[in-house]
């Protein structure tokens, strides 16, 4: 096929256009990373882009060796798998309940969570509640209040819809109860969604901070994401680790950095994998009743 | 216990040929018969709709403490009732509607540049003959969306630093730096901004997929009448995304007044609040810093009533003109 000349400078454009927003988008990161290998003479002067100047592994040996940056660490690691565990648990025994088609009272349950989408309690009553329960500075204010996702849940169930029918009805005819027909038959055969679901709660907890922010006054229950918002408040300037270095405020801006690669740092390593289960998870989504 | 042998309950009346009398009657053995039939699914539905109404109803209900006294640790009701008081409170607080202008302004730049943003990098993407660079392009794109809200923060504050790189380009480019972070003035670009960067490449997802289905033999018949490809993009491709298009803005209609709470709350400070301090961020001041509870609720409730009618009032009037909506 021949191509014109509008149409040529067209790809050219679009090859630009693609290229830059490729730039601009990952240009934050590597900047972080090389800031994080930076000397803060360097950093302060404003000349680290996305070379490492002053290269310096201090910052990182400090961070490491500090006590709770580790054991926030740990909380997150705490928090993300217990969150995960009971989200995939109410998620797939809802979804797998109101995807049968003759399930009566289905509409009322499947409304009754999708209206949650679209409104809410609100920030206070929520407060009130968690606090009123007895919830605040423990680890149940951080794993429970968001454990159904509506949005997953919406997933699951059309995963559990699309499943064929005679495999369910060959099980029950073989003798198997709805509660053997689900763990033996059908969540075997669902590997691909449940470990979707998985990573959607993971990620989304690991990344979480508000809940522990409003609920968590504890700094040793603190997930890392706090040690982190606390860092760029300010409010701890650079965690018990700059207590070692002269000018704490000098070290913010490399610590910062630090910290910031060891956060996303699990992250960053099963994105690649995770990307193309997140994306099929949303289109599966994305298909309307 | 057979799964799905036994006889739905609508099917039963007719195989006996006799209608019961009452409708009333008919629902009920209906539901004996489901419950002795599901039971086990019903068991199962028990822990979620438990979750469902303490975390999600019971605060819904909670709202009444605009209405009533609340005192630390007392009822999540609150104490007792107060009418109007602190609806008429915050109409008359002169920060609430600064928060509110500030969210009007905020939600409309967000629809203005985050919408049609992803829809514009989709349609690029698709130009593209090179499926590996297309696969990378995207695969850098949705980086940001995977990152916690207190990392973007994080990069935010740092790229706007007067040592950051948007001072060090400004620096090249006009020989000054702007104190980005601390002038109220530049907080809207700042906070669009990072909100495009961080929204554009995770948005273009639905489009591409629903780019994927259009019909192939739709391009060839344009292309045989003359069309070029803007014609074919205009005439083929925007409308084949349409319901998709439709579907996203009414959800973003809904979200309207959330405008990135917990993002402004990271980077917002005292000096910016004159344009950065939004509804939910004052209310989150009010109520968990200040500890009023009851006025905060009250300016929350108003906050979730105005995102209820603005959604649906978008899908009603879409269901209309466009043909297309979520319900």
């Amino acid at each position: 096929m021949k191509e014109s000349t509008g149409m040529k400078a067209f790809r050219a454009f679009n090859l630009v256009f693609l290229l830059s927003v490729v730039f601009i988008t990952a240009y934050p990161f590597l900047n972080i990373i090389a800031q994080s290998f930076s000397s803060e003479g360097f950093i302060n002067s404003g000349r680290v882009n996305l070379v490492p100047l002053g290269f310096n592994v201090e910052t990182y040996r400090l961070i490491l060796a500090d006590s709770t940056f580790w054991s926030n660490y740990g909380n997150t690691v705490l928090y993300t798998v217990v969150a995960t565990a009971i989200s995939m648990v109410l998620t797939t025994t809802f979804a797998y309940a109101i995807a049968k088609k003759d399930l009566k009272g289905r509409s009322v349950f499947i409304g009754l969570a999708v209206f949650t989408m679209f409104f809410n309690g609100g920030l206070i009553p929520n407060y009130v509640l968690i606090s009123s329960l007895g919830m605040r500075d423990t680890i149940w204010a951080v794993v429970l209040p968001n454990a159904i996702s509506v949005f997953n849940l919406l997933i699951m169930k059309s995963f559990f819809e699309n499943m064929p029918r005679e495999l369910e009805e060959a099980a029950a005819i073989d003798g198997l109860t709805q509660y053997g027909v689900l763990f033996r038959v059908v969540l075997p055969l669902s590997k691909a969604i449940v470990a979707t679901m998985v990573l959607f709660y993971a990620v989304a907890n690991w990344n979480s901070w508000f809940t522990a922010f409003l609920y968590l006054d504890k700094p040793e229950l603190f997930p890392v994401t706090i040690y982190l918002r606390n860092m760029i408040a300010g409010v701890t300037t650079a965690g018990s680790a700059g207590g070692t270095v002269e000018n704490v405020g000098q070290i913010a801006a490399n610590i910062q950095s630090v910290t910031i690669v060891l956060t996303v740092l699990p992250i960053l390593c099963v994105y690649p994998f995770v990307q193309k289960y997140f994306f099929s998870g949303v289109m599966l989504g994305s298909v309307k009743e | 216990m057979a799964l799905r042998l036994e006889v739905p309950p609508e099917a039963q009346p007719a195989m006996k040929g006799v209608k019961p009398p009452k409708k009333a009657m008919k629902t009920k053995t209906g539901w004996k018969l489901a419950i002795r039939r599901d039971w086990r699914l019903y068991t199962l539905l028990v822990l979620p709709l438990l979750y469902l109404a303490i975390f999600r109803y019971l605060p819904m209900l909670g709202n009444v403490i605009a209405f009533r006294q609340f005192q630390p640790g007392g009822s999540i009701f609150g104490q007792k009732w107060v009418g109007l008081k602190y609806v008429v409170l915050f109409i008359n607080d002169p920060s609430f509607w600064q928060a509110f202008q500030n969210t009007i302004v905020l939600g409309v730049l967000t629809l203005l540049f985050c919408f049609p943003m992803p829809i514009i990098f989709a349609l690029m993407l698709n130009e593209l003959r090179s499926q590996k660079f297309k696969k990378f392009v995207q695969t850098v794109a949705y980086l940001p969306h995977f990152m916690s809200v207190v990392i973007i923060a994080g990069m935010i504050l740092q790229n706007f630093s007067l040592t950051g790189t948007v001072n060090q380009i400004s620096e090249g480019l006009f020989g000054s730096t702007v104190n980005f972070t601390q002038d109220a003035n530049w907080f809207r670009p700042m906070y669009i901004s990072s909100e495009v960067w961080q929204t554009m490449g995770w948005g273009a997802i639905l489009y591409l997929a629903s780019l994927t289905r259009v019909d192939e033999s739709l391009y060839e018949a344009a292309r045989i009448d003359g069309a070029n490809r803007w014609q074919q993009t205009w005439h083929i491709t925007l409308p084949a995304i349409r319901p998709t298009i439709v579907t996203l803005l009414i959800l973003n209609i809904g979200t309207f007044m959330a405008v990135g709470f917990e993002k402004i709350l990271l980077i917002y400070n005292p000096l910016n609040y004159a344009t950065s301090d939004v509804i939910s961020t004052y209310l989150y001041r009010v109520g968990v810093e200040s500890s009023n509870f009851s006025y905060a609720a009250a300016i929350g409730m108003f906050e979730s009533v105005i995102g209820l009618v603005l959604i649906l009032s978008a899908n009603a009037i879409f269901r209309r003109t466009a043909g297309t909506s979520l319900w």
